[in-house]
């Protein structure tokens, strides 16, 4: 809750310019000497320096240094002129009066001082929990690539030792194996530096989509038919409607999402297992769903598998929990949604919703 | 018949090493250079019939490099981009690179493109009639054939197929195909070339959904390919 108020702060401060920050105190101190000042027949003028100190007080929470220090000042000098006889001269008769206006423009200005101390403090704080997690998920990032990288890495010197060194004891079967396994590997180790490459991307925060009149049919089918050339064994039926219209989103970016879900769906699933793919069109929102009859996704997990190198409890070893999170990631970079479901008797839906301009172009069959 | 000869400039000792196996077993000669300096002076001081050429090259940026060998170099160059990034790949094909490959690629799809830039046939004056498995098309003509059995093509789409069979092997991007088939005025106007590629897809290609002629090149054009 604190940090929530912190982080509001923060962002609040970010998105207001320093000569706004002026702007506002100035404003704001005006506005309540003025209410003061239509009320001064009613209240003390002592009083009013408290009504001061308060906006002052208020201003200090919020703005920068210079500002506060500034309203401080302000705020003194408005008191001094406006309501400490004799009114309109900056004079002051009254030693009472000198003393309390000195001590009115310490108070104020101790007030800023302190407040600006504090969220200094508070930022040093956040930064610290801040690189607290950065190290946390970094050690995440080492185990999991430690190990998902590793395991490749070793196929493959580990097959190419055996190549170079035993070849005379090895049969030909063995050979073809070794060779199966290297491949195998390089194919494995391909994928998980895409898969990295893909979240720096995304992390970066510059991946802005490149939208492009797209053929939904022509999408899905080109990721199918990727996926079917590395021999998988699940069954991936399509239905689209071939009078989809044409819609205007990033090609590659959806390419990566339905090949990440299709990839999951066959690592995940048994060898028997169909994986059904729908594209729909809703008014001017493109709709994917991608479903398979396996075993779904342990219900209390459903809500983390999106996470960065979340992995499931039983996850068998061939992911860094990547996959998911880039599909996350670009679907909301194209504006878009991606909703996780177990579905009856078993199995696992996703919906994808992407909104996106549509193009019918059936005018054009003749030319 | 001579071989063919082949200057590859990369900096990567392996890779060279990888594409000089490929390349000679399928004989044709090899030459290298491991940066872009040795590779101008090797291709100036003996033309090669095809340069394989690595964007990311350690002394000059891979981009001005074709740029300059394009200044008085003919003959076909294929890029290798390691960044695999769609805009550089378009950058270079517009810069007057042939074709392009992608690391890590596969070494029969390697040979393919080698194959393809290499081939020079003046297919329209010797002879008119362009097969490739089951399709036949006649330019004399201007007639499809499919399964021995004439096809009704609208003029745009006979202009499009005109246009990949000519270019057979070759990556066409999609600027190009707009600005050849539809007029410069249409370069951005990609939903034509998706509506053309799929009408002409249903009409030639035996299963339009797994294409065996027209294949996708994504996020960059599209390629006429013949198995034959």
């Amino acid at each position: 809750m604190c940090n929530n108020y912190k982080d509001v702060i923060a962002l609040f401060l970010k998105k207001i310019s320093t000569a706004r920050q002026y702007a506002y105190s100035i404003l704001l101190i005006g506005g309540i000497a003025s209410a003061c000042y239509l009320f001064a027949a009613y209240i003390d003028y002592h009083v009013v320096a408290f009504i001061l100190l308060v906006a002052v007080s208020f201003i200090a929470m919020l703005f920068e240094i210079m500002p506060v220090l500034v309203s401080a000042i302000l705020t003194a000098l408005t008191w001094d002129f406006f309501f400490i006889p004799p009114f309109f001269t900056l004079r002051v008769e009254k030693t009472e009066d000198r003393i309390l206006l000195l001590t009115y423009l310490l108070v104020a200005i101790i007030n800023a001082v302190l407040t600006y101390k504090v969220r200094q403090f508070e930022k040093i704080a956040r930064q610290r929990s801040e690189k607290a997690s950065s190290v946390k998920l970094y050690k995440t990032l080492l185990n999991s690539l430690s190990h998902e990288l590793r395991t490749p890495i070793a196929t493959i010197i580990g097959a190419t030792d055996n190549l170079q060194h035993s070849n005379a004891k090895l049969t030909p079967q063995n050979r073809f194996d070794l060779i199966n396994e290297i491949s195998k590997a390089s194919f494995r180790l391909n994928q998980q530096v895409e898969n990295l490459l893909n979240m720096s991307r995304l992390e970066s925060g510059f991946l802005q989509p490149k939208n492009d009149w797209c053929d939904v049919n022509e999408l899905v089918y080109y990721v199918v038919n990727t996926i079917d050339d590395n021999k998988v064994a699940q069954k991936i039926n399509v239905n689209i409607n071939p009078e989809i219209p044409l819609f205007m989103l990033d090609k590659g970016m959806l390419e990566q999402v339905i090949y990440n879900l299709l990839n999951n769906a066959t690592i995940y699933t048994a060898p028997e297992s169909t994986i059904d793919i729908l594209a729909r069109d809703y008014a001017g929102i493109l709709q994917l769903t991608i479903e398979d009859n396996g075993g779904g996704f342990p219900e209390e997990e459903i809500g983390k598998v999106f996470d960065k190198f979340y992995r499931l409890k039983d996850a068998k070893a061939g992911g860094t929990g990547l996959g998911l999170s880039i599909v996350k990631g670009y679907i909301e970079a194209m504006g878009g949604s991606v909703v996780l479901e177990n579905i009856k008797p078993h199995g696992a839906r996703f919906t994808l919703r992407i909104p996106a301009k549509t193009s019918y172009l059936k005018n054009l069959k003749n030319e | 018949m001579n071989k063919a000869e082949v200057l590859i400039i990369d900096d990567e000792a392996q890779i060279r090493k990888l594409l000089e196996i490929t390349l000679e077993s399928n004989d044709y000669t090899v030459n290298q250079a491991a940066t872009a300096k040795e590779g101008m002076v090797a291709a100036a001081s003996h033309p090669p019939d095809l340069i394989i050429l690595d964007l990311g090259l350690p002394d000059e940026d891979g981009h001005s490099v074709l740029i300059k060998l394009r200044e008085w170099y003919t003959h076909p160059i294929i890029i290798l981009s390691a960044q695999s990034s769609e805009d550089d790949i378009i950058r270079a094909l517009d810069n007057g690179a042939n074709d392009y490959l992608t690391k890590p690629f596969r070494t029969g799809e390697l040979v393919a493109r080698v194959r393809s830039v290499l081939r020079t046939r003046p297919m329209q004056e010797s002879n008119p009639v362009f097969r490739c498995s089951t399709l036949e098309i006649d330019f004399s003509l201007r007639t499809i054939k499919k399964d021995g059995e004439l096809l009704k093509l609208t003029a745009t789409e006979y202009t499009l197929l005109a246009l990949f069979v000519k270019n057979e092997g070759k990556v066409l991007t999609h600027h190009y195909l707009l600005k050849e088939v539809w007029g410069p005025g249409y370069i951005t106007q990609s939903q034509y070339l998706r509506v053309f590629i799929a009408q002409l897809r249903k009409k030639i290609e035996t299963n339009p959904n797994r294409p065996e002629y027209i294949v996708t090149e994504s996020g960059i054009g599209y390629r006429f390919v013949c198995k034959d």
